[in-house]
């Protein structure tokens, strides 16, 4: 003990004598960890509000009963349910506008909503219940969706639809973006009198499925406890994605770390060998050093959960958006501190610099406790460094290609990008090195020739900085290549898909018939598409089926990937569907295999005859004609229409339409306004991985600069010599910048080719996996400039402090590397 | 109670009580909890009952939501082939938050409750339901009788074709306990009070209260999936009101007695926080016909406590009617006949011995 | 303070017992030209307050003897007994205690703790060993000449500054056994006469045994004895 302290005490005085490379070691591991558990704060908000909202009514974990199709089912079923013995209770679940939010409306049943949801609990304090029934009713929203909304408690606001909600009141048990209801009022406000969603199964009641199949034949499938929230399999791929990005970011943050732990081990290894020369045990001294860890553990660590916090705090709104908008996904907006995510946050920093000083330990292990430094030979540890460096690389690369080759899915996606990263990473030193000593053997001034010789010498303590940097900017051309790639597919495809001047989805299917015999009678009118739309389940994946009439506005406009013989006059001739790219990857097929759709009454088996792009939706889509949705699916709502009026009379029409219809439509937009609106979705989704990206840059900038202003201190003693020698401190000053830049430029040379590779792994494998759709992969020579003069940039600013330290040094500070006996 | 009884139709009325005041601690205590706490005070909207108003039956079997509450009781004393004996009770109750909103689906402002128990000498168990009306899932029709929650019912059996409740089948349980009960009736229906109408108090409180305590049993109950062929006797109460009770009502014990040679006695001791228990009794006799007790007829005392549920339970009770020379003790079949539902209270079989033998249930609650 | 023993005092270092006693110790160090036996059967017995001087060409294997001696290395064979302990036969954590609590070492480049002052380093071993006592410290700090230089940091310190201070360090422990290897090789002539002349006070003082390795055959002059070292053998001179 007294042993480990004192050595602990003389371990950690170097730091007192060294804050910037303490401040530079804390720094990195607090800005690694910040990074990693930010992203993991925000994954685990996400995740608690898919709970809350899987949970909010079913008491969590709870079996559920859902339509085997999909869709809604008569609320009949519930009640032979109950009067066979079954303990069930139902919920009717939808969505509504309120203002301009789109809000899901939970209807629950309280008198028998099993005991353990919160709902269920708060009856236990009586008001819900009272509530639900007395007077007019209430609708219950978390505090946070009452302020989303506007609105104040006793608020009665309308749907799209125009029916009025009862009384608003907060409860913080709701799930968030949802109101709670009375079952009978969610029918009411959804419109579907007489259906449900769900059943949710008591916890305690043992489900006989023998017995549920002759009371409920095969209308109902049980959906298990975990496979309950679809939202957390839907947006798993997001969060993946996210996590991803932040190990990347962890990842450049170790190298950092590394590289000052690294330095300040050498710095310390004189020390080291003297306290074993004075009689500290091996064990003891790395006893001593873990202790030291762990303090720096506590304090970068902690100091990173705090950033973490803000980063994700930061975030929090862009990566709600984007999955609002893309899952449907609703999450509470005021980050909850979770001890989860802090801890793994500091078991992250703590397993980092564990990693960082692993060698560390292992040298001081084997550290003889002899003071005799040997020479070292200088060129003998270089050629080591590189050969090791190289092996590591080739190792790394091996590995990627069998993840590629082996592997398959999102997982082994990433694991391909990591492994060509570090590959790449590796390498870079050699790569650097083999060109400098070109550079050597090509030089002829002597300042020149020691200019290259010296780099050689300088790469070993720069490489861990080199490798974040390249690493960073990989990732910036490979993400910035994929994200531009995706905004121009995207935008043509918007272009192509969006061809009518006008959506409007009418309240009722009633009011549908009589806006549609309105619009008959419109000069203005060109055409009327409606797109009517069911929903089923093919295997485990829920399927959109949307109808199409023949029209030449599709068989012009509508994008299609790949297309059998004359689709259009197919599409309405036989029984043929049209697939999206999505729900085809997922069931491997492709055109002309044929599909057995759950219909209504029975299968209805298709032939494909058409894949086409549906960038952006989780759920597989399936169009067909318009006379065929209508025969073979009951549930269809008729309520979605698109019209094609005379170029200049969009407004005009709208207008008419409003004037004539009022509370009839549910919901009009035209073109321009649903482009932008979905311009704007991607434009959320891709705003978190952009500003990670940028973070991660920020950091390998970072450890560039710290580590040259570690290594400046080292390389007076180099440059001292070629000072006496008659070089201008000036001179020497400019030949470091130099050398700092063409390292950088070197990296960001390195660094294109495989910001290629990481984009078409990124468009070709992971986004295939994640979201079941591929992009044309797209290449954008600009956008490496850029990349290029950010690397230079960084660069300089990283050097602008060592070099003009240099440039600034005093003879005296030279001369003292000739008088200094070490 | 605010005001003693003077009468026979005032002692009748208090009858009543015995039910609504269940609902009474049903609304003050957990399930339904604050949702029901307007019974306790005027309701307006609801019908109320008014005197010669004549029962009309099948009609009167079924629901009237027009008033607040209603309840359907079935209690059973039970043989079993077995040799043991056993009993069972089956209630259900009917809440109203609105009058007359009955079958409008969801918006129908009745809610149903039920509870049922089997006992055995060494077993209690019970169960409770829940349900909203209006949709199927609960509910009463008078012709065919039916009374049902989820997959309890009382119910006409298939092998009758007449409107009334003479021959009836009852069944309910859980995952521990279930039975299945053929009822028939071998007497009249009884109308208490004045032809069904229950005077309660002078401030004019009212119910109607009918029963029919002349069921033959035979069916079967399985207790811990053990299955018994089981005959007996078997009582019915029938009673809806729109009227609460009094707040100083604490509790009560009452009796519904099958006396060996077809009489019926009903009875109970009213507890009341300010003023002595209250007494009151009914005899019936073989053919069905009444008489009510004079108060000063009836003497009840506890004999013996038990600790249950933590609460001092009396099990056995000494009863004795003047007038008819009955002098009889009460011992239960299983002294821990405990209802954990909510509310909770003691309710079970019971035999008895001495001037009269018999059997019959036993109702405890406010303990 | 003189640094002749008189004739009492070495009287009494013959009555008692050897401090250290070296037997037999072989050495040999693999190179790539092969195995170089570097000692070939040394013997040495040194009596407390008594003072040896190792001489010998470069390479003749002084510092290898001393590191043996010290606890620093393992020998191939033979044994060397520090104050009745046998330190071949002990663990690496056991040689670390008998190092820091038994043998203070001096070495050529001084192996100060840079991120230390010199009260720190001074203090340090016998901070380690758990027997700090800062009377002894001061007086030692005293007579080496460091009370001014205390707060000072080594690399603010000159040569014979900071072997001085590496005095005081294995000193202040209070030793069994002092070596010191080469003490005044990167000083000049006068310093280093100088510092060892205060090294010499202080052993005397402390009453330690003392072993030094030096090709300086005026230095060695200053201790009691000498032996040489040629071929891996001792040469009494």
């Amino acid at each position: 003990m007294r042993e480990t302290f004192w050595t602990l005490a003389a371990l950690i005085s170097h730091w007192r004598r060294r804050p910037g490379n303490l401040a530079t070691l804390v720094l990195g591991l607090a800005i690694a960890t910040a990074l990693w558990s930010g992203v993991q704060a925000l994954n685990a908000q996400a995740r608690n509000s898919y709970d809350a909202a899987a949970t909010a009514m079913s008491g969590g974990g709870a079996v559920t009963l859902v339509a085997a199709r999909g869709g809604l089912f008569d609320q009949d079923l519930f009640v032979k349910l109950r009067r066979a013995g079954f303990d069930v209770s139902p919920v009717l679940e939808g969505a509504a506008r309120i203002g301009d939010q789109n809000i899901r409306i939970i209807g629950v049943e309280p008198v028998s909503l099993p005991h353990g949801s919160p709902i269920a609990h708060k009856r236990r304090r009586a008001d819900v219940l009272e509530d639900f029934f007395s007077g007019e009713g209430r609708a219950f929203a978390a505090p946070q969706t009452l302020r989303r909304l506007e609105l104040a408690e006793g608020a009665q606001p309308q749907t799209g639809r125009g029916r009025q909600t009862p009384p608003l009141a907060a409860l913080a048990e709701a799930p968030p973006g949802a109101v709670v209801v009375d079952i009978g009022v969610a029918q009411r406000l959804l419109d579907r009198p007489g259906k449900l969603s769900r059943l949710i199964v008591a916890e305690d009641a043992a489900l006989d499925t023998e017995r549920l199949k002759r009371v409920a034949g095969d209308a109902l499938r049980l959906v298990a406890a975990d496979d309950a929230s679809e939202l957390a399999r839907l947006t798993d791929s997001f969060h993946l994605n996210l996590t991803a990005f932040g190990f990347l970011a962890f990842l450049v943050g170790l190298f950092i770390v590394h590289a000052a732990y690294g330095l300040a081990f050498e710095q310390r290894l004189p020390t080291l060998r003297t306290l074993r020369a004075l009689g500290v045990a091996a064990p003891n001294l790395v006893a001593a050093m873990a202790c030291e860890i762990a303090v720096l553990t506590f304090v970068a660590g902690g100091a990173g959960v705090i950033g973490g916090y803000a980063i994700a705090q930061a975030l929090l709104p862009d990566v709600a958006t984007s999955l609002e908008s893309l899952y449907g996904a609703q999450i509470s907006e005021s980050l909850a501190l979770d001890l989860r995510w802090g801890l793994s946050g500091l078991l992250m920093a703590g397993a980092g610099a564990v990693l960082a000083a692993a060698s560390g330990f292992a040298k001081t292990l084997r550290l003889p406790p002899l003071s005799v430094a040997r020479p070292i030979a200088w060129r003998a540890e270089h050629h080591r460094y590189l050969r090791r460096q190289g092996a590591l690389a080739l190792l790394a690369l091996v590995a990627a290609a069998c993840a590629y080759g082996f592997g398959d899915g999102l997982a082994s996606g990433f694991a391909v990008i990591g492994c060509s990263l570090l590959g790449a990473a590796l390498f870079l030193p050699v790569a650097l090195a083999g060109a400098l000593a070109l550079g050597e053997r090509l030089a002829h001034h002597p300042l020149a020739r020691w200019f290259f010789a010296d780099g050689r010498q300088e790469i070993s303590g720069l490489s861990l900085a080199l490798m974040a940097l390249l690493i960073a900017l990989a990732t910036n051309i490979g993400v910035g290549g994929m994200v531009e790639g995706f905004r121009q597919t995207f935008t043509r495809w918007l272009d192509a898909r969006l061809v009518a001047e006008i959506y409007f989805e009418a309240a009722t299917p009633a009011d549908a018939r009589d806006i549609e015999a309105w619009a008959r009678t419109q000069r203005d009118i060109l055409a009327i598409l409606p797109v009517w739309r069911a929903k089923t389940r093919i295997g485990e994946w829920p399927v959109d089926i949307v109808g199409m009439t023949p029209h030449e506005t599709y068989a012009t406009h509508f994008p299609l990937i790949e297309a059998a013989a004359d689709v259009w006059t197919a599409l309405h001739a036989q029984d043929a569907v049209l697939v999206s790219e999505q729900l085809a990857r997922r069931l491997g097929v492709g055109v002309g295999a044929t599909l057995d759709i759950p219909a209504s009454t029975q299968e209805w088996r298709a032939r494909i005859i058409g894949v086409f792009p549906d960038y952006g939706n989780p759920k597989g889509q399936l169009r067909i004609d318009h006379e065929k949705l209508k025969r073979y699916f009951d549930g269809a709502s008729g309520v979605h229409y698109g019209l094609r009026v005379a170029s200049d009379a969009t407004a005009r029409v709208i207008d008419n339409m409003q004037r004539s219809f009022g509370g009839k439509i549910a919901r009009i937009v035209d073109q321009s306004e649903l482009k932008s609106l979905s311009t704007d979705v991607f434009e959320r989704t891709f705003a978190v991985t952009t500003a990670l990206n940028m973070l991660t840059l920020i950091v390998s900038g970072f450890a560039l600069f710290a580590s040259l202003l570690t290594l400046s201190d080292m390389r007076q003693a180099r440059i001292a010599p070629v000072w006496a020698l008659g070089a201008t401190r000036r001179e020497l000053a400019g030949l470091e910048m130099i050398r700092v830049l063409g390292f950088a430029a070197g990296a960001a040379l390195l660094a294109t080719p495989l910001g290629l590779f990481m984009a078409w792994c990124l468009v070709a494998v992971v986004n295939v996996a994640a979201f079941g759709w591929r992009l044309p992969f797209h290449m954008f020579p600009a956008q490496w400039l850029v990349v290029l003069l950010i690397a230079l940039c960084a660069a300089f600013l990283a050097a602008l402090v060592p070099v003009a330290r240099l440039a600034r040094a005093a003879p005296t500070d030279l001369l003292k590397v000739f008088s200094n006996e070490r | 109670m605010n005001a003693r009884p003077k009468n026979g139709a005032e002692k009748r009325s208090v009858a009543i009580s015995r039910r609504s005041a269940l609902l009474l601690a049903l609304s003050s205590s957990g399930a339904l909890a604050q949702g029901f706490r307007g019974l306790a005070e005027n309701a307006p909207g609801f019908a109320l009952p008014r005197p010669g108003t004549p029962l009309v039956f099948p009609k009167d079997h079924g629901a009237h939501t027009d008033f607040r509450t209603e309840w359907w009781y079935v209690t059973a004393n039970l043989a079993g082939a077995d040799g043991a004996s056993y009993g069972v009770q089956w209630t259900l109750f009917r809440f109203a938050m609105r009058p007359n909103s009955a079958g409008a689906g969801w918006d129908d402002r009745n809610v149903w409750m039920a509870h049922a128990a089997a006992t055995s000498a060494g077993e209690h168990l019970f169960a409770q339901k829940f349900a909203r009306g209006g949709i199927g899932q609960a509910g009463v029709e008078a012709a065919p009788f039916r009374a049902y929650i989820d997959d309890w019912v009382l119910e006409t059996r298939d092998d009758y074709g007449g409107a009334g409740i003479e021959r009836l089948r009852v069944s309910a349980g859980d995952g521990n306990f279930a039975y299945a009960l053929d009822l028939t009736a071998t007497g009249p229906i009884v109308l208490q009070g004045d032809g069904g109408y229950s005077r309660k108090s002078d401030a004019g409180q009212a119910s109607y209260y009918y029963s029919q305590p002349f069921f033959t049993v035979d069916g079967a109950v399985s207790i811990h999936g053990r299955k018994t062929r089981v005959s007996g006797r078997a009582w019915m109460d029938r009673e809806w009101s729109s009227q609460p009770l009094g707040p100083d009502q604490q509790g009560w014990d009452w009796f519904a007695l099958h006396l060996d040679g077809g009489a019926k006695l009903m009875l109970y001791r009213m507890r009341d926080v300010k003023a002595a228990p209250f007494l009151f009794g009914n005899w019936i006799d073989a053919k069905g016909a009444t008489s009510p007790l004079a108060r000063e007829d009836i003497a009840i005392e506890p004999l013996e406590r038990m600790r249950i549920a933590d609460r001092d339970m009396p099990i056995r009770w000494r009863v004795q009617i003047g007038s008819r020379g009955a002098d009889i003790t009460t011992q239960p079949l299983n002294p821990r006949s405990w209802m954990g539902t909510d509310p909770a209270y003691w309710e079970g079989p019971i035999r008895f011995s001495g001037s009269h033998r018999g059997e019959g249930y036993l109702e405890m609650t406010g303990y | 303070m003189s640094v002749h023993a008189s004739p009492e005092n070495l009287e009494a270092t013959r009555k008692s017992a050897p401090v250290l006693r070296v037997e037999g110790l072989c050495k040999s160090y693999s190179t790539p030209q092969g195995r170089i036996a570097v000692l070939r059967g040394v013997d040495v017995t040194l009596a407390a307050g008594a003072s040896l001087a190792l001489t010998g060409e470069s390479g003749s294997g002084k510092s290898t003897l001393l590191h043996l001696v010290g606890a620093l290395d393992d020998a191939d064979s033979g044994a060397v007994v520090l104050d009745g302990v046998a330190l071949t036969v002990l663990s690496e954590h056991a040689r670390a205690a008998v190092r820091r609590e038994k043998i203070g070492v001096v070495f050529q480049q001084f192996n100060l703790i840079p991120s230390l002052t010199v009260a720190e380093n001074l203090g340090f071993q016998a901070r380690l060993a758990g027997r700090y006592d800062s009377a002894w410290q001061e007086e030692v700090a005293d007579r080496l000449g460091l009370a001014e230089l205390s707060a000072r940091y080594p690399e603010e310190l000159s040569g014979g500054q900071q072997q001085r201070v590496a005095i005081g360090r294995a000193l202040a422990v209070r030793p069994q056994l002092l070596l010191a290897d080469e003490p005044t090789g990167n000083l000049d002539a006068a310093t280093g006469d100088n510092v060892m002349a205060l090294a010499l006070d202080l052993v005397a003082a402390t009453g330690c045994a003392f072993l030094m390795a030096t090709h300086s055959e005026r230095l060695a002059a200053r201790l009691q004895r000498r032996v040489r070292l040629e071929s891996g053998l001792l040469a009494a001179q």
